[in-house]
């Protein structure tokens, strides 16, 4: 049988400061290269055109931008999708790219003929397999639905949370949600992925996921606050965490597997939504361990009071030594077990 | 054990069941006939998946009143009535399962999967369609009116490019000159050249004018500024041809000076069909009028033999008006002249189905080519091939006999959360397959949440037996907690997001639910049943 980190015994939440530290340097790095650079926005949100286009021969995006320029469609973004003979034009509105005209649709049509004249109308040469033309306001609309998307499921988990565990455990988890958010922000920054609709629907399929860890290790503190009602929140939180652990790695492990093989084999079109998913998977395990147990910890210590169900206040002053039911199993992280709340 | 047995005939129905859900069956769609060229109805044996836009390829358009031109006073109105319109056109050009819905206020979406042609799929939809028969201007009342609309021009300070002629109307083809002068004669300024008039050459019919192709927009940007509009004849409107003609090796537009009344208009149509002229080879439309239409035709054009008729279709005169040699009643034709069928073939669709109430606009259009949702189909099968062998590996090292339990409910899961899909009528999207692939990682997550807590009873020292039976009861708290949550996170994204987005979501949300009842009750069904025929086992193989 093997079984992985079975009766594992470290103290995570010691070590939460330096988490708060990594976390740090990861996210505010990438939250000024935002404020600088923005998002890298599909024409999903900025409204504009954007042609695929695959072509027999390798071209170089040189190639391509001359037979743009000659039919006077300047400044558009020229980039390979996955292979040298495949393409990707994008022409955002409000940028030089778009036609005199300015519409979206005259954009596409200009490009197409452009390429025409480039290739000629044989189908067997080039081709385009696919166009999208988005208006500005069609853009504008579905940018304030990303984010009422994201809020709402913000108020909705805590609604639930608060009814099924306690007010505080709900607003430690959001916060959680929160970082994850603000890191998949700056791990799509550093990447510079594009944000499509696609990638917002990874990014709130993140939220569910990450949540979904999250809960599972509060479940398992609001039984230990239950079952073991003499010893502190610090401990009883290092507790569940171990605790669940080995459950930790096998799902995440079996989801990597998943996104995984999607990253690998599941092709362009896919690909930016798998790595934000992959991505997900380290996030919502580091935040879950690492941002929602402490900030339950801190919440506590701030307003502290019944836990969910009035099992107990589980606001321990001394913590006990030699607790009763925690596995005796040696503390690699150097015992520092005495430790009381933040 | 009748507990047992009821499991195991509830897993039996819901493993048929999704089986016969998604056994290929006789689907209605729309293909056309090769005879007619018309859409008819056929069955056809497929697997009854919807398939969206992105993985079988088509066009996704979102169409809004265009106000550009005019405000539209009540766009929701308008928007319900070009619904119905475009309804009847895209049912007939027909592709297999159209989607035609108004979203939202003022906004028309319209998709039509597995169509190959886009530019011709969105000429019919958006085209106007708005036809109408107008007598041209016999009495050369805008021609006399020329040398007024000059002078009110020169008054704006407009003036003519330089090195034009100073004729009036210059005559392209040297006939008529007998107008030249009477023109010049009311001009009070002669020898400056008019604005207007210096773009305009005599047509051969009365009331037909030609415009150098480079001189179009010019023209058109004059004919725009109040003054003209003031000074135009009362009763007479300006229309432009819809193809350029070349004379004399320079390209020539059109302009028609034609009567603001229309003789009958679109409305009075009953039949439209295209054929082929067998004298001159050229497309034309055949159409049908209505009995108070062709009592008015009658009438019309009976008081107007030997006047030139322009046939005006959303404002482009087609072709050169034909002469009226005699009255015509009941039927008409229109001649496209050298255009091919197809082109006919969807003047006439047009035709018959109406005009839209307004012009529409294309907001947000996706097209997507058969080749790359292929392409996608085929990617996203390999990557979710490669995922659940891996995650089938995985599960079976490390749980060994209970693993294979788990992926053998994995399976279950699959199948029925396509079946789902299919039994709802939801449409599979790329980031659907997507979320398949994805779920099937999350979905043995309950199976874990419940082998870890079996282990770690077991570990505590409890037989087997209660081992089981605790591992299920601890572990359904955090199971029904972490996916009502994701669930929850699923349905908003349904509802906020469009098209993919919400096929991603609705994946989501059928593979939750599949995915609790076969991590639940399908795998506690397999231990039952295991522990039944071992009651003495005294270790489990989790």
């Amino acid at each position: 049988m093997i079984r992985l980190f079975a009766n594992a015994n470290y103290d995570f939440i010691k070590w939460r400061r330096w988490a708060y530290g990594l976390t740090a340097t990861i996210i505010i790095p990438g939250l000024i290269l935002l404020a600088v650079k923005g998002l890298n926005y599909s024409i999903e949100f900025t409204g504009g055109t954007m042609l695929q286009v695959e072509t027999k021969q390798a071209v170089s995006t040189g190639e391509l931008r001359a037979a743009l320029d000659r039919a006077g469609i300047q400044g558009a973004d020229i980039e390979t999708f996955g292979a040298d003979t495949a393409y990707l034009i994008r022409a955002r509105v409000g940028a030089a790219a778009t036609t005199p005209s300015g519409g979206t649709e005259e954009t596409a049509t200009a490009v197409r003929q452009a390429l025409t004249a480039r290739f000629g109308s044989d189908t067997t040469q080039f081709r385009i397999v696919r166009t999208e033309a988005v208006g500005p306001k069609v853009g504008k609309e579905l940018q304030g639905k990303a984010f009422l998307a994201i809020f709402f499921s913000f108020v909705v988990t805590l609604i639930y949370l608060a009814i099924r565990f306690e007010w505080r455990f709900g607003l430690a988890a959001v916060l959680a949600t929160f970082h994850d958010i603000l890191t998949t922000i700056a791990f799509i920054r550093y990447t510079n992925l594009e944000v499509s609709l696609v990638v917002v629907g990874a990014v709130l399929t993140m939220v569910g996921y990450s949540l979904n860890d999250t809960i599972i290790i509060f479940d398992r503190v609001r039984e230990n606050l239950r079952k073991f009602r003499r010893q502190n929140l610090y401990e009883i939180l290092n507790l569940s965490i171990n605790e669940t652990l080995p459950r930790s790695i096998l799902t995440h492990g079996t989801t990597m597997a998943a996104t995984l093989a999607l990253v690998i084999f599941g092709g362009e079109v896919i690909r930016p939504f798998a790595l934000v998913m992959t991505f997900a998977i380290f996030t919502g395990t580091f935040s879950s361990i690492y941002i929602a147990a402490p900030v339950l910890l801190y919440i506590e210590k701030r307003w502290p009071g019944q836990d969910a169900r009035g099992a107990r206040a589980f606001s321990g002053r001394a913590p006990v030594v030699n607790a009763p039911s925690v596995p005796p199993a040696p503390t690699p992280s150097g015992g520092g077990r005495s430790k009381a709340a933040v | 054990m009748s507990t047992i047995r009821g499991r195991i005939i509830i897993i039996a129905l819901l493993l048929l069941g999704s089986v016969w859900k998604l056994l290929p069956t006789h689907v209605t769609q729309r293909v056309p006939d090769q005879l007619t060229g018309r859409m008819k109805d056929t069955s056809v044996r497929r697997v009854p998946i919807n398939l969206g836009l992105d993985l079988q390829g088509g066009i996704h358009l979102a169409l809004e009143v265009d106000q550009s031109k005019g405000p539209v006073a009540d766009c929701a109105d308008a928007i319900l009535r070009a619904e119905r319109v475009v309804r009847t056109r895209v049912d007939e050009f027909g592709t297999t399962e159209p989607v035609v819905q108004v979203v939202g206020q003022c906004r028309l979406v319209v998709e039509l999967a597995g169509e190959k042609d886009p530019t011709r799929a969105k000429q019919i939809v958006m085209q106007t369609a708005f036809l109408e028969f107008r007598i041209t201007d016999m009495k050369n009342q805008f021609r006399d009116a020329l040398p007024a609309i000059d002078a009110a021009l020169r008054q704006a300070g407009v003036k003519a490019p330089a090195g034009a002629p100073v004729s009036a109307v210059s005559q392209l083809f040297g006939q008529d000159t007998t107008k030249k002068g009477a023109a010049k004669d009311t001009t009070p300024d002669a020898n400056a050249p008019g604005a207007l008039s210096a773009l305009l050459f005599q047509g051969q019919l009365p009331g037909e004018f030609l415009v150098p192709e480079e001189q179009v927009a010019r023209a058109e940007s004059l004919l725009a500024r109040p003054e003209v509009q003031g000074t135009l004849p009362r009763g007479l409107e300006l229309r432009w041809g819809t193809a350029s003609e070349v004379r004399n090796a320079r390209a020539y537009r059109a302009l028609y000076a034609v009567e603001n009344r229309a003789i009958i208009t679109g409305e009075e149509l009953t039949k439209a069909s295209a054929r082929r002229d067998q004298l001159n080879n050229h497309s034309v439309v055949v159409f049908d009028l209505s009995r108070r239409g062709s009592r008015k035709f009658c009438e019309e054009t009976g008081r107007h033999v030997h006047d030139y008729m322009a046939i005006i279709l959303d404002s482009r005169v087609q072709g050169q008006p034909p002469i009226i040699n005699d009255q015509i009643c009941g039927t008409g034709q229109i001649d496209l002249q050298s255009k091919p069928l197809t082109e006919a073939q969807d003047l006439a669709l047009v035709l018959r189905a109406g005009a839209l109430p307004a012009p529409l606009q294309i907001v947000e259009e996706r097209t997507i080519g058969p080749s790359l949702g292929q392409d996608s189909i085929h990617d996203g099968i390999r990557a979710g091939v490669v995922g659940v062998v891996l995650v089938i590996l995985i599960m079976v090292i490390y749980y060994r006999l209970s693993g294979v339990l788990a992926v053998s409910a994995l399976s279950l899961y699959v199948l029925m959360t396509l079946a789902g899909l299919s039994m709802f009528g939801f449409t599979l999207t790329l980031p659907g397959l997507a979320g398949l692939v994805l779920s099937v990682g999350i979905a043995v997550d309950a199976n874990v949440l419940i082998f870890e807590r079996i282990r770690e009873e077991l570990q505590h020292g409890k037989t087997v037996r209660l081992a089981v039976d605790e591992g299920f009861k601890h572990a359904m708290s955090a199971i029904i907690d972490s996916n009502v949550s994701t669930a929850l996170t699923a349905f908003i994204l349904y509802l906020v997001g469009t098209g993919p987005v919400q096929g991603f979501a609705i994946t989501l949300i059928i593979g939750i639910a599949a995915s609790m009842v076969t991590a639940i009750f399908v795998v506690r069904t397999f231990y039952f049943i295991w522990l039944r025929r071992r009651p003495d086992m005294q270790t489990l193989s989790v």
